[in-house]
């Protein structure tokens, strides 16, 4: 088996455990959703109609806002306690016992969360159009899923660098959530930001996503031209490479003794 | 050819010195059992030779190469069992060996190794839906599915009921047929015995003993111990040979002259018509063996430490 063949390998058999798992499955793709439901049902009329734009549906803005938070959520957070769990329960250094390279396995991770994050992502799209009739140009379809990609990837890496902050099972919850629903608040997931909040925001890797998809991007109500927000893929792609760096000196395949 | 070379092999963690100066060798096709209590650096010497681990000093050599150099074609040849059963719970044991096989270059066949560990009632089942020693199993086939010519076992039957662990016992003795080399970790005598050629005795992090589980610290050549009850009313003392009385009422004879007292016993129980109830003669079981080779040892450390 040729080392590609055997990263498809792992990301089938990364996919069919993921799916066998409901909980984890349905919690994925439910609570974005159920999330994006209520938001749009309880702020409607509520947001402020100048941080949108006149007469533009609260489901414009929450639909890419939802979409990346839901992206975040598998990339960072499952990929990030699925390693650790996987490093204490000792897969890994099962895995690491075996002559299959290090990228394969990680890739074959890496690649499933992809997968599910994509996924997630075209049903949050279609369900925003279809229910709420939002609009979704069909001529940016290619840089939203080039956003929606590069930002996957960049969110997988740096799940796979938090991993190696977190000492133990028990405490990956509070290591992530923490910065995980911090950066979720001020990155303007749930209502548009202007300001301080917006210019520190910028600096972090969840807001240029959402940049790239509202303000830049398909979502806009109000940019008819370029769906490419180079610079928030730029910022993306710094994010991404950071964190490789960063989880490549730091990772573990034993469980840590702490 | 040796298959595997320990010299003077050192490892500490911080101020704790889990390996001290370790020496021994294995040759291809033996199997060797390291013994010794928790804590003496069966652990720490196995996963330095399976590559998990650097170590702080001396020379170690697995197949030729040094561990702490393990690359792909090294890891062909090694098969490792871990201590703890680690497997995505949610495939079935076909597919956790299926990709597992993917790994190597010419794995045997999956169907071939679960009937092999005894699990093709269980092929479809997945990982979570197995008991403890069906998992524990399904860890030896890990183990085993790339083909290895070296095999490293750690505590491979701990938590299998007596029929498993005799079924693994025998699987372990066909890898050995086929001339696979195979180092062991065990807590039960019974197991060393059973399968080891050779076994090297660790306490406090160095080699107390090595040697065949029959000749292990000279429990061939020891003295025999031979113990039978006399019927009520028959004085010891009439007995041709010494003997003490044990609180079971049992008359002990302890003998270096072991043909010569046994023959004078028996045909004094013929020439007496004195029957020998129960009489048994044992020399040193491998247990009682490594239990006074390792408290030797800790008795040492301990006093070392507070000289």
């Amino acid at each position: 088996m040729t080392d590609l063949a055997l990263v498809g390998s792992q990301i089938r058999y990364e996919q069919k455990s993921y799916w066998r798992n409901p909980l984890a499955a349905g919690f994925t793709f439910m609570f974005p959703l159920v999330l994006f439901v209520i938001l749009v049902g309880t702020t409607r009329g509520a947001t402020d109609a100048t941080a949108l734009g006149a007469g533009v549906h609260v489901a414009q803005y929450l639909a890419p806002s939802m979409l990346s938070y839901a992206v975040m959520s598998v990339c960072l957070m499952s990929v990030s306690m699925s390693l650790v769990r996987q490093r204490e329960a000792g897969v890994l250094k099962r895995l690491r016992g075996t002559p299959a390279p290090a990228w394969s396995i990680i890739g074959g991770i890496i690649g499933s969360a992809v997968i599910v994050a994509t996924t997630v992502s075209l049903v949050a799209i279609v369900f925003a159009v279809s229910v709420y009739g939002i609009s979704f140009p069909a001529k940016d379809i290619l840089p939203t899923a080039v956003t929606i990609a590069l930002a996957s990837v960049a969110f997988c890496a740096l799940g796979v660098a938090v991993s190696t902050l977190i000492p133990n099972v028990d405490s990956g919850p509070a290591i992530v959530n923490v910065p995980f629903f911090v950066l979720v608040f001020i990155s303007g997931t749930w209502y548009p930001i202007t300001g301080t909040m917006a210019h520190i925001a910028a600096w972090l890797p969840l807001r240029p996503f959402i940049v790239a998809l509202y303000y830049h991007g398909a979502f806009s109500p109000l940019n008819s031209g370029s769906a490419w927000a180079w610079h928030q893929l730029g910022s993306l792609l710094l994010w991404g490479i950071g964190a490789t760096v960063f989880a490549v000196r730091h990772f573990q395949w034993t469980p840590k003794k702490g | 050819m040796t298959a595997i070379v320990v010299d003077d092999l050192r490892k500490s963690y911080g101020d704790t010195h889990a390996v001290r100066g370790v020496s021994f060798t294995v040759d291809e096709g033996e199997c060797v059992a390291l013994l010794g209590p928790n804590g003496a650096g069966k652990t720490t010497t196995l996963e330095i030779l399976e590559g998990y681990q650097d170590r702080d000093g001396g020379r170690v050599e697995v197949l030729g190469t040094d561990p702490r150099h393990a690359n792909r074609s090294w890891r062909e040849q090694v098969g490792i069992v871990l201590q703890g059963t680690a497997a995505d719970p949610y495939l079935t044991v076909r597919e956790t060996l299926r990709r597992t096989a993917g790994f190597y270059s010419s794995p045997r066949d999956v169907d071939d190794v679960i009937d092999l560990v005894g699990l093709t009632d269980k092929a479809t089942s997945r990982i979570n839906k197995l008991s403890g020693g069906q998992q524990r199993r399904l860890d030896v086939a890990y183990g085993i599915i790339g083909n290895p010519s070296l095999l490293f076992l750690d505590e491979p039957t701990t938590g299998f009921d007596p029929s498993a662990r005799r079924g693994a016992w025998q699987l372990v003795k066909n890898l050995r047929t086929l001339g696979t080399t195979i180092i062991l970790t065990t807590h039960y005598m019974d197991e060393a015995q059973a399968l080891a050629d050779n076994v090297v005795v660790l306490g406090n992090g160095q080699v107390v003993a090595t040697g065949s589980p029959d000749s292990l610290g000279g429990r061939d050549t020891a003295a025999l111990e031979i113990r039978f009850r006399l019927p009520d009313g028959v004085d010891p003392m009439s007995l041709p040979v010494p003997a003490t009385i044990d609180r079971h009422g049992f008359c002990q004879v302890t003998t270096d002259d072991d043909i010569k007292d046994l023959n004078a016993l028996t045909a004094w129980s013929l020439r007496q018509k004195i029957p020998l109830e129960g009489l048994i003669a044992t020399r040193p079981s491998l247990e009682d063996t490594y239990l006074s080779l390792v408290d030797h040892e800790s008795a040492s450390a301990t006093s070392g430490a507070k000289s």
